[in-house]
């Protein structure tokens, strides 16, 4: 009997069938629609034979324009995820007076409230930032690709994973209910023995691998691939802001990597760093984790500053006003960004010198923050404004992130903070920002880049509708949560006593329904596009009349980007192109050497990910066996020498002629 | 080059958060021992001097890299692994004789940050002998062609930049921690 | 190649050899810009670390200099200078390597890494200092108050450091 009990505990570790959550109607529910949902998806693939489609064109490739995209579907099929557990909190909240204990339990309204904050940040902001840069950045410096292709492959593969490892704990367990950073002594093994917290640390572990090669590939390929002639200084804006963004990226994902790795060995090994005996230390953890967690703020929101800056000269029909303040503004928020850590947590009890030191830190970033709001107003001011999609985004975020930069200086102040910390005001201030600054500004790059990308642009109709439910919604959604806030109700609760504050839920209920209309119209504008490409398509491969190096290539671009590598003359160089009649050469093509494709990258995220689960179950052969077997690969994978490959000369020819006839055709 | 560089330099702040927590934690042995109970310096004198050979021989190999001989690269880099391996079986002995004594990493703070910055800086140096080791196939099979050049360099950058980490770790976790 | 091709993107074939070769295939050639060793410099690098590692470790075992304090600072002192030696011997540190990058990358990390470490030990002492009780302090437990005494950073976190002699916090 005893041998039995050990032998199963030996194989599936501290999995057992207790671990599924079968009595749970709500997740069963969802489990159904998921499983019926996914199930046609798979049978769709594998009725009209797209498998192999997929893997060679796909999940293999090593193309910086179809790994962006493939991040882009990753972000928004979690974005799904992360704003369903968003509207349940909602919902909660609005009903739970009057001794209603609302519909959640409480160890699911944990689970939920952190699984949204840990999707939100990791899994929709990380992997569409890195998304619009991977497709981006490359065209918009006269590159072929980035400079380490597989790697490119592979970093998408490994946040994938992360994000399978948490969408498991939906089905598969729990997740943590500790709040997106999991402070310890909470996460410790004494408070959280289950599995939700292992949950999230190797989901967030295994996607902070990806995330750190593709900060450093991003950052290696601007700073050695440019094309000729683009100095420093005429690098377009966005570039130089995903420049910084990958300084951050590669300089504060160290910090949340070693931070996590002490926090598993307290749950796994026993160590005592931020237990609470023996010596351990648990607000090391508060001042470790925020020593990234800052900087991963300004990761998030200075690619966005970049869209909006690349947008509102688009649409303004002219150059970018102050890029030089543009270009010093982001490289000083990039520094500051880790100097104000402390900001987090001024209530520690740290005293009047540091707390007045991070003070002050935290407000001098709202110096160039401001700097670059008025460079885009002055942007506008007598430009011709076209007043299209990406710059409706535009103007809402200057707008909102107004009002979201003017409550953080607020929460800068620390007497201030001790009255509001983590409360509904803090909540409100930091979704007004990442909404308002990253959100809008992701909405923006997508209906600006995507007739590049695909070639047609996006439906203006459904396009607009989601912009006024977006927008609309939003306000309606945290402006009670000021409010609220103020009043002194803190963040994460489940139930109310006070029925006089149910009013302002409600209606912060009804703000997030107008943002789940929003989304819908979202999927129905590129549904929509789809259906009507021909009336949108783009056949010059310039929908906006636009500026930078991307606008020169066909929509969406060959594989190879550009035939002839561009010369940099100014800033904005396609403009400056524009402005000197440029001709396009059809003839003189050599071959092109590209990278071949690969399914290492795959692979080894695949792997990445039954190591992750056997070491949340404490399968531990597994995981052995998984972790030889992902050392194999990785090594294998380097005895391949062999990884280019060359685009015929007649073959680049042909597909230039054909990009020159569909142009001349349109006249 | 500049990729791996800057990788490098992720790493660097790894092991600067590590030695900021032992900073927070090394005084927290809660009753237990400390650096003067259980830091023997004869021994990490002799370990130190393992790795400081092994970076003199690993850069015996890059001259014999840049002069096209093969057989100097694969010897040179065969004598810094062993050099590496006896870094690490003397890390070993002193981490089993730590544990036997009882100063576990479990024991106190002070242990789990002790334990967790070197044994870090002791993984470490196991990726760079299982590199090495690959490395050395591939020169077998495909000779000193340019890109087994660029891997040389990298794992060139990583052995030295564990040196530098090293100097860090002896000086403030040993030498300081005895001193106290 | 006719009309205009100075312009932009009709960049003449001829100047874009260097991308060529990097292109999409980085891995092809990058050693490029990489400074070199020679034996002499392993040669000095090595003699001089092996200097500024025996003198510590003669400083701590035989203890010449009574006072500890400036044992550590004459310690650290030492520890620098060979990161620096090893920087310049092993590592070949020179500014014009990779267009000055490496360098750069270089000096961004040691900011960083200087703000981590004393940053973390500043926030973390005051932090004891002010939650910690008194009468906690004398117990062995209080040690967290002597915490930041072996980590002094080289130096850099100078007001911050209770110093080396642990006990003036404990009483």
């Amino acid at each position: 009997m005893f041998g039995n009990i050990d032998l199963a505990r030996l194989i599936f570790g501290r999995f057992t069938l207790d671990a599924i959550p079968y009595y749970d109607p709500i997740l069963v529910t969802t489990f159904l629609v998921v499983a019926m949902a996914g199930g046609a998806l798979l049978y769709a693939i594998t009725k009209y034979r797209l498998w192999g489609y997929l893997w060679s064109e796909w999940f293999t490739t090593v193309d910086h324009k179809k790994i962006g995209i493939m991040y882009m579907i990753l972000a928004i099929v979690m974005l799904l995820r992360g704003f369903a557990d968003a509207i349940m909190m909602r919902l909660q909240q609005a009903i739970a007076f009057n001794g209603s204990e609302g519909y959640l339990p409480a160890h699911h309204y944990d689970q939920v409230f952190t699984a949204h904050g840990v999707i939100m940040i990791f899994f929709v902001a990380m992997p569409m930032i890195t998304g619009i840069m991977n497709y981006v950045v490359p065209l918009q410096i006269g590159a072929r690709d980035v400079s380490f292709p597989f790697l490119n492959n592979f970093s998408f593969w490994m946040t994938t994973a992360g994000a399978v490892i948490i969408m498991m704990s939906l089905f598969v367990g729990e997740f943590a209910r500790t709040g997106w950073l999991a402070f310890p002594p909470l996460s410790g093994a004494e408070y959280s023995p289950g599995v939700g917290v292992d949950y999230y640390i190797w989901g967030l572990q295994i996607a902070g691998v990806g995330t750190l090669l593709s900060g450093v590939n991003l950052l290696v390929t601007i700073i050695k691939m440019r094309a000729p002639g683009m100095t420093m200084m005429k690098i377009p804006v966005f570039t130089w802001t995903s420049l910084c963004t990958n300084v951050l990226i590669v300089a504060s994902f160290p910090v949340l990597t070693a931070v996590l790795a002490l926090l598993s060995l307290d749950r796994y090994v026993g160590t005592n760093f931020f237990t609470n005996d023996l010596g351990g230390n648990s607000m090391m953890y508060f001042n470790l984790i925020w020593i990234w967690g800052h900087p991963e703020v300004y990761i998030l929101i200075l690619p966005a500053f970049g869209v909006f800056s690349e947008v509102t000269s688009t649409f303004s029909g002219k150059r970018l006003f102050g890029y030089t303040s543009m270009v010093y503004a982001t490289v000083v928020i990039t520094i500051l960004a880790y100097l104000v850590w402390l900001h987090h947590f001024f209530t520690m009890g740290n005293g009047a010198s540091v707390n007045s030191f991070f003070g002050i830190t935290t407000m001098i970033i709202s110096i160039p923050t401001g700097a670059k709001i008025f460079n885009w107003l002055f942007t506008m001011y007598r430009g011709r404004i076209r007043f299209e999609l990406p710059m409706m985004w535009t103007i809402a975020f200057i707008v909102t992130f107004t009002i979201g930069g003017m409550t953080g200086v607020l929460l800068a102040v620390p007497p201030v903070d001790f009255t509001v910390h983590n409360s509904l005001f803090l909540v409100a201030h930091f979704h007004n920002v990442i909404i308002g600054g990253v959100l809008f500004g992701m909405f923006a790059a997508i209906n600006f880049w995507f007739p590049k990308a695909f070639g047609f642009r996006l439906d203006p109709f459904w396009g607009k509708v989601s912009f006024w439910f977006w927008v609309g919604g939003f306000y309606v959604a945290f402006m009670p949560l000021y409010v609220l806030g103020l009043m002194g109700v803190t963040r994460r609760l489940r139930e109310f006593d006070d029925p006089s504050l149910q009013i302002w839920f409600v209606i912060a209920a009804c703000g997030a329904a107008m943002i789940a209309v929003g989304i819908a119209a979202f999927l129905i504008q590129i549904f929509q596009s789809i259906r009507n490409r021909e009336a949108l398509a783009d056949v010059t491969g310039d929908p906006w009349n636009g500026r930078t190096l991307e606008w020169a290539t066909s929509s969406p671009p060959p594989e190879y980007n550009f035939a002839f590598t561009p010369i940099v003359h100014d800033l904005d160089a396609y403009a400056d192109m524009k402005a000197r009649g440029m001709q396009r050469p059809m003839k003189g093509f050599k071959p092109i050497h590209m990278p071949k494709n690969t399914g290492a990258g795959i692979i080894l995220a695949g792997l990445s990910v039954v190591f992750g689960f056997a070491m949340i179950w404490y399968i531990w052969w597994l995981a052995i066996v998984s972790f030889i077997a992902l050392i194999g690969t990785a090594i294998a994978h380097t005895f391949n020498y062999d990884r280019g490959y060359t685009i015929p000369a007649d073959k680049v020819s042909a597909t230039e002629s054909a990009y020159a006839a569909a142009i001349s055709q349109r006249g | 080059m500049l990729g791996f560089w800057i990788y490098l330099m992720s790493d660097c702040l790894i092991f600067a958060v590590l030695f900021a927590t032992y900073g927070v934690l090394s005084g927290n042995y809660a009753a237990g021992p400390g650096p003067h109970d259980l830091f023997e310096l004869p021994l990490v004198a002799l370990n130190t001097t393992m790795l400081l050979l092994s970076s003199i021989t690993y850069g015996f190999a890059m001259i014999g890299m840049q002069h096209d001989r093969q057989k100097q690269v694969m010897v040179w880099l065969a004598i810094t692994g062993l050099f590496g391996l006896a870094f690490l079986g003397i890390e070993i002995y002193e981490f089993a004789h730590l544990i036997m004594e009882g100063a576990t990493p479990q024991r106190s703070g002070f242990l789990s940050a002790f334990f967790t910055l070197v044994g870090t800086h002791g993984l470490h140096v196991t990726f760079g002998l299982i590199w090495l080791v690959v490395l050395l196939v591939q020169i077998q099979q495909r000779g000193l062609i340019a890109d087994n050049r660029r891997r040389l360099m990298c794992l060139s950058m990583f052995w030295h930049f564990l040196d530098v980490v090293w100097i860090g770790v002896f000086t403030f976790v040993y030498l300081l921690g005895v001193l106290r | 190649m006719s009309t205009g091709s100075h312009a932009g993107d009709a960049g003449d074939t001829s100047t874009h050899h260097g991308h060529e070769g990097h292109g999409a295939t980085q891995y092809v050639h990058d050693e490029g810009g990489a400074a070199h060793g020679t034996l002499k410099g392993y040669l000095t690098g090595f003699v001089l670390s092996v200097v500024l590692t025996a003198i510590p470790f003669w400083l701590v075992m035989a203890r010449p200099i009574e006072s500890a304090t400036t044992t550590a600072m004459i310690v650290i002192v030492f520890a620098v200078t060979q990161i620096v030696v090893h920087m310049i011997y092993f590592l070949h540190m020179d500014s014009r390597s990779e267009g000055g990058w490496t360098v750069m990358a270089l000096i961004f990390t040691v900011v960083l890494v200087g703000i981590t470490v004393s940053g973390s030990l500043w926030v973390m002492y005051h932090l004891n200092t002010n939650m910690m009780p008194m009468n906690m302090m004398e117990m062995p437990e209080g040690g967290a108050m002597e915490s930041t005494g072996t980590e002094p950073d080289a130096g850099q976190s100078g007001g911050a450091m209770p110093g080396m002699d642990h006990g003036a916090h404990g009483g």
